[in-house]
Parts: C-alpha cells; sequence; structure tokens
C-alpha cells in the first residue's frame, strides 16, 4: 500500500488505511531508534530542505534528526520572523533553494496554507510542519502513535483535548486522525477559547474540565499562552489554572487504564501540575521519541523510496 | 456637404430603462453626445440613416440596450498606487464592463480629503473611457479623528463622502459627519465593520475559519456597524449608504430601517451574492480575500434575498485592485479587494437574472437609475436630451473569464475561468463608442 499523496498536507481527509500505514511504518523505524546505530540508509541521496518560518526548536531538532537517521542530506532555513513582507517573498525564497535541486520540504510557517502554496510553487514534496493554527499533521500521528503502543488500537477510546482548543493546530489533526481512527474527541478549555461553530467538528464540547474528562482515556493538554490573556480571553492565568489546569485530585475521575500526553513546552503549574506531568501515566518523553519515529516514516513513505529496512 | 441629421443609430434593440419602460423594442438616436430621440424608425428617419457611414449604425436586434451602467463604488488606486490600476486603466476595465461611470472611493495617496486631489482627479478623467465622479473622505486622511474639508470637497464635486477601508470607530465624529453632510444633500457611504470586532480578521468567522485555523471577522462586526450608522442617521436626520452588505443581519437592519422611514440605502457587491467561504480551503486562493470577508451559504442567501425585496438597492462591484506580486504570497499576507468591473455584468446575468431572482429590469435599476438617484448624478436614463451614455449587452452570449482579456492593470480576480452568460457588446460614452466587444 501507499499513500495517496505525495505531500503531507494535513489529516484532514486522510483514511484510517493511510493512517495505518504511516503508524505500522513508524513502528519498523522506532526499532532502528533503539538499536545502537541508529541510522539506515534509506533516503540516501536524498535531499531535504527544513524550511521554518517560525521558530520551533522541538519539531526542528526532531525532523532533522529523522532525516540524519535514514541519510538524508538536509539543510535548514530558518527565519526568526514570520513576516516576509519586508524582504524577498516566500515563492522567490523556495524557488532559489529549489534550484539547489532539492527532493522535500518540511515546512513550517504561521500562515495557514503555506504547506498548499509551496505544492504550486515548486516540484518536492511537501511536509506540513505546522501551519498557522491549521494543522500540525506529524505531532497528531506521533499523539496517535503513542495511544496506539499503549492500548494496542484507537478506536472506541475516549480523547479529551484541554487548553487553549482555538489557537491549536495540533488539536485540529488531532481530532481528524481520531475520528478517522474511531475513536471518540471531546475539547475542553474556556468558552471563548472554544472556536466558532467547532460543534460542526462532530466533537463533544465542555468547557467544565471535570465533567469532561469524567470517564475518559486519554487526555492531551494543551500549552496556554500569556499573550491569550492579554487579549483577554481569560481574566487571569490564575483563575485558567483554578478551572483548567489538570490536577492528580482531577485525574481520579478518568479511566484506571489513563494515559496524560502534552505535546509540549509545558508550563508547569499552569496547565498541569508536576505531580501529573511526571506521573505514571504521562507519556510525555515517550511522544517525543515516537515523533522521530513518525516523522521517520513519513519522509519514507512520501519519498517513494523502496528501503531494505523498512 | 450637408451635415447628417445623426452622429449615432442604435438600431432596434430592446431597450431597457427603469425611466421609460422594459422591454421595447426601439431605436436610440444620437446627436452631439445627446440623446435626441427614442422611437421606432419611421420612412423618414430610415431615409435619413441611410446615408450614414455604417460606423454610426449600430444594429441592436436581439440586444438588450440600456442606460450607461454606473458603479458607485470602485479603487482606481490613483494617485499613488498606479502600478495597481491608473485611472485610464480603471475606466479602461469600467467601458469593458457596461459601466459609462465610476465613483472612486477616497483611499488613495494622497487620500480625497482636499480638493487639488479631487481636481487632479478630474483633470486625469477628462480622456477617460468613462466619467469618474469622486467620493470624499468623511476624515483627514481616513483616520477617524477629524472632518476633512466636506464643503470644500463638495465644491469640487464629490458627489458623496466616505472613509471607504475603515470604519469611523469613533459616534461622536460620525454623529458630526452626518450632522454637516446635511448642509449639502449627499449621503455618508460606510464601510461598515467595528474595528473592534473585525481587528486582523483574514476571512469570515465561521466553521470554515475554524476548520482552518484562520482568524476571523465575524459577521456580527458587520451588524453592529451599520446598526450604529442607521441610529445615528436617525438621530441627525441625514442619509447613509451602507456600502458592500455581506451579512443577513445587516440586511434585516437596513430593511428595518427602511420601514421605520429613516433614509438609508445599501449595495451590494458580486462576490457577496456569487461565492461562499468554503471556497477558501480549497486552494487558499488570495483573489478570494476581502474586506468585508466573503460569508457563508446564509449571508449569501440573505444578501440575494435583500436584492430581491430592495431592501438592497444598488449593485456596485467594489473594485480593488492589487498587483500580481502582492497577491502570490501566503493567504493572510495578500491586501484584500479583488477586480470586479469586467465581470459584474456576466455575473449578474449568470448569478441572479439566469437563477430568477432578478428580472433585467431589477437588474438594471441597481445599476443604473438607483445609483444616480442615490448620488444625484446625470444619467441612469435614455430619456430624450440626456447624455448618451448607453450600454449594450448580448444577453444569451456565453463567455469565459479569461486573465489575459482583463483591461484592468490588476489581475487579481477569483473568477477567472468562471463560465458566465451575458456580455458588454458595447459601451457608449456621451454619444461615443468607447468599447466594442
Ligand atoms: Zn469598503
Ligand atoms: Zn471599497
Amino acid at each position: 500500500m501507499k499513500l495517496s499523496s505525495r505531500h503531507l498536507l494535513g489529516l484532514e481527509g486522510m483514511s484510517a488505511e493511510e493512517i495505518t500505514l504511516i503508524l505500522d511504518t513508524a513502528e519498523s523505524f522506532r526499532e532502528i531508534i533503539e538499536r545502537p546505530i541508529k541510522k539506515v540508509p534509506t533516503l540516501r541521496g536524498v535531499t531535504v530542505l527544513n524550511l521554518f518560518y517560525e521558530p520551533s526548536t522541538r519539531t526542528r531538532i526532531s525532523f532533522e534528526l529523522a532525516e540524519k537517521r535514514l541519510s538524508a542530506d538536509s539543510i535548514n532555513f530558518s527565519k526568526s520572523t514570520s513576516s516576509v513582507t519586508k524582504g524577498e517573498s516566500l515563492k522567490d525564497t523556495v524557488k532559489n533553494i529549489e534550484a539547489l535541486k532539492i527532493d522535500m520540504i518540511v515546512v513550517r510557517h504561521a500562515s495557514t496554507g503555506v504547506p498548499y502554496f509551496l505544492t504550486q510553487c515548486t516540484a518536492s514534496n511537501i511536509i506540513n510542519a505546522g501551519d498557522g493554527r491549521h494543522e500540525h499533521p506529524t505531532q497528531a500521528l506521533l499523539d496517535m502513535m503513542t495511544i496506539r503502543r499503549k492500548y494496542g488500537h484507537l478506536n472506541g477510546l475516549r480523547v479529551v483535548l484541554v487548553g487553549d482548543v482555538k489557537h491549536s493546530r495540533v488539536v485540529r489533526s488531532n481530532i481528524w486522525g481520531l475520528k478517522a481512527m474511531g475513536a471518540s474527541v471531546a475539547l475542553c478549555g474556556p468558552s471563548t477559547l472554544l472556536p466558532y461553530e467547532s460543534e460542526r467538528f462532530g466533537v463533544d464540547l465542555y468547557s467544565n474540565l471535570d465533567e469532561a474528562i469524567d470517564g475518559a482515556d486519554v487526555v492531551n493538554i494543551m500549552r496556554i499562552q500569556l499573550e491569550r490573556q492579554q487579549a483577554g480571553l481569560f481574566p487571569s492565568m490564575r483563575e485558567y489554572t483554578n478551572l483548567f489546569g489538570v490536577t492528580a485530585e482531577r485525574m481520579k475521575l478518568l479511566n484506571k487504564n489513563h494515559t496524560i500526553m502534552h505535546p509540549g513546552p509545558m508550563n508547569r503549574g499552569v496547565e498541569i501540575t508536576s505531580e501529573v506531568a511526571d506521573g505514571e501515566s504521562s507519556v510525555i518523553l515517550e511522544q517525543v521519541t515516537n515523533g522521530q519515529a513518525i516523522r521517520m516514516a513519513v519522509l519514507y513513505l512520501l519519498s517513494g523510496k523502496k528501503g531494505e529496512e523498512a | 456637404m450637408k451635415q447628417a441629421k445623426y452622429d449615432l443609430v442604435i438600431k432596434g434593440g430592446r431597450v431597457i430603462d427603469p425611466a421609460l419602460g422594459f422591454g421595447k423594442e426601439t431605436s436610440i438616436f444620437v446627436k452631439d453626445g445627446k440623446i435626441i430621440g427614442v422611437e421606432k424608425e419611421s420612412k423618414k428617419t430610415q431615409k435619413e440613416m441611410a446615408s450614414l457611414p455604417s460606423e454610426s449604425v449600430i444594429d441592436a436586434s436581439d440586444k438588450i440596450v440600456t442606460p450607461g451602467l454606473i458603479d458607485m463604488h470602485v479603487h482606481l488606486r490613483e494617485p499613488g498606487f498606479e502600478d495597481k490600476e491608473t485611472i485610464t486603466t480603471g475606466c479602461r476595465a469600467a467601458a469593458a464592463g457596461g459601466f459609462t461611470s465610476v465613483c472612486c472611493m477616497p483611499n488613495t495617496f494622497p487620500t480625497i480629503d482636499n480638493q487639488e486631489v479631487v481636481r487632479f482627479i478630474q483633470s486625469r478623467a477628462e480622456k477617460a473611457d468613462a466619467r469618474v465622479f469622486v467620493v470624499g473622505a468623511i476624515t483627514k486622511r481616513l483616520k477617524g479623528e477629524e472632518l476633512a474639508e466636506i464643503g470644500e470637497l463638495v465644491k469640487s464635486g464629490a458627489v458623496a463622502i466616505s472613509d471607504d477601508g475603515n470604519y469611523v470607530q469613533n459616534p461622536e465624529i460620525m454623529r458630526r459627519a452626518f450632522e454637516y453632510v446635511r448642509m449639502f444633500n449627499i449621503p455618508i457611504i460606510s464601510h461598515a465593520e467595528d474595528s473592534y470586532l473585525c481587528a486582523d480578521g483574514i476571512m469570515n468567522e465561521s466553521y470554515e475559519a475554524t476548520r482552518l485555523g484562520i482568524k476571523g471577522r465575524p459577521n456580527v462586526g458587520e451588524v453592529i456597524a451599520v446598526l450604529r450608522d442607521i441610529k445615528l442617521c436617525q438621530f441627525t436626520g441625514s442619509r447613509l449608504h451602507i456600502a458592500h452588505v455581506s451579512t443577513a443581519g445587516a440586511v434585516e437592519a437596513i430593511r428595518q430601517a427602511k420601514r421605520e422611514g429613516i433614509r438609508v440605502t445599501a449595495e451590494a457587491a458580486p462576490h457577496h451574492f456569487c461565492l461562499t467561504d468554503d471556497l477558501i480551503g480549497l486552494d487558499f486562493d488570495t483573489n478570494l480575500r476581502v474586506n468585508p470577508p466573503i460569508r457563508a451559504k446564509k449571508d449569501v442567501e440573505a444578501v440575494i434575498e435583500g436584492l430581491v425585496d430592495g431592501t438592497i438597492d444598488c449593485i456596485a462591484t467594489d473594485h480593488a485592485p492589487h498587483s500580481e506580486e502582492e497577491k502570490d504570497v501566503e493567504f493572510d499576507m495578500a491586501p484584500p479587494g479583488m477586480i470586479g468591473l469586467e465581470t459584474a455584468l456576466g455575473l449578474v446575468k449568470t448569478r441572479l437574472i439566469d437563477k430568477g431572482y432578478l428580472s433585467w429590469a431589477d437588474a438594471i435599476r441597481k445599476m443604473t437609475i438607483n445609483p444616480a438617484r442615490i448620488l444625484n448624478l446625470p444619467g441612469g436614463t435614455l430619456e430624450k436630451g440626456t447624455d448618451a451614455d448607453i450600454t449594450i449587452i448580448d444577453p444569451e452570449k456565453k463567455w469565459t473569464v479569461r486573465k489575459e482579456k482583463f483591461r484592468s492593470k490588476s489581475k487579481n480576480s477569483p473568477f477567472i475561468g468562471w463560465k458566465l452568460t451575458g456580455r458588454v457588446e458595447y459601451t457608449i460614452v456621451n454619444g461615443k463608442v468607447v468599447y466594442q466587444a
């Protein structure tokens, strides 16, 4: 089986079969990164551009390492500001770099739709590493991989996404992916952070954390940013923590065999207490490791290469 | 040699003129830039016509002949942004769209907030393919802080005032503007979007914006702005015209205000009755970015309803040219606006007339006499004695919108590739053919 597109722009519209293919492929790469020599020649001769218009050390390192472990050549372009209007246009930048003969582009950008835009102006395979508040497909895939490794399946699980739902690209990708895989999804956060008509995602909406997590299997906690308070979306961090902070006490409402996730970076003591973050049911570091396997799998599957290792 | 009795005769077209009646098959006789007769040809006139050179007689059988179309809302970009459009190119586009008169908005650089700029535009427009009427600013440099020299603007020819692009957020300043314009019998044209509620919004706030994770401009931002201006208009006994109505709430507010006898009028742009916001996610075409934004289906339906029941008086394009370089960027970085002069008539025919919402007469009324009355413009009718501004339309002609055919300097249209019915065949200004298909 193959993926239906040579790009990974998002998880919206992706089938359960395709997601399963990525997750299964990631499992075999996960074995490789547990080995003493963590490198395979699969993508030898393939050049990948990491185009980061928005800073994200974690995602960038994860992709870079995934590329290195597959023996791809990678080049990095970072721009600390997302404003390209002052200088060269994004299109010109990409066309210039592409003239150096690259095969794939991993792109992170503050504007929705930039990965799609790149498919229109370059011939490279595009991987979305986060566009605006739209999608962040590899993060959602690694979340799903982490859950599947624990329960063996995703079908029938109840997953609650808590926090700044409105501004999170992770939430959107998670919704599409989890629903495709048969999980039920609930969103929980202050009503000012639940976006307009989000019930049309086909999810349950809560602004009461206790009700949201009652009987749930997985809680995936989204980072809350101070600037949202400054924008008047909630009155204070203190009040946010009181209403939506995930504490050990509250965890008692969850199913017994529950899982705590966070895509990082965490604000300890704000959206999550240290007790929960470092607790037994937390898989936060596991997510990071799986992220690399997912990114290797995506690079491999989109490159169209037939490697002996996977 | 004896001088010909007519400069131009339009033979046998179906005349649609709200002032004269509809669908009457008749001929129009033009001399010295004026319409000197609207009547069936007699034996005598036929004899007189026989001696005319062939280019002086246009056979309009099977065609619709209307007063020259009037677009009360365009951006000509000159002075200041001549890379996007000039008065010459904008008027060429107007002529190609069947418009013989356009009203240009004041957000140029320098802003149309003083008579020098008005005069500059008028002088540039002298040789252009369409008549240009100027809309002056409400406030200096469109900043919403101090009233512009409105009296001077009107004296030099401004037909209305507007801070288009900007909503005058301060209600006290807007109240004074409404009071002040009563002296001149001109309306205030309001770009009604509350600047707090719509700040930084890129598209309509809707499920589509939620799905795409793009910051929204809520429709209530328009509704609130419209309601405030209606109330200020009522309080001051002044005149208000709402530009580019895009929401169900605004249509309802205007409908209600008209019922109460408040002197409010309104326009809608073709993109607000032809496009829905779910198109944005298909390919992030930056030509779909406009202010106010393309709305969801229920708003689009309400705008059409408003056009049907007369709540919305006019169809205006809000022709807003932007260069290709500016639009060939990330969706949220593109400047808002699309061109509209050359596609308007085809869209009206295809999306409103063919679908049974409007008759030809209703549509023409909204593109001729209604804007003329609201802004006290000449034209809008084919009555004997008026300036010979005439548009001839082939109502059944099928055509495809092609980028390379645009006469506008900018090509930012999401309608490129659309198949439309109804095309302008001739545009005549002051008795001269300025456009021929
Ligand atoms: Zn406007
Ligand atoms: Zn405008």
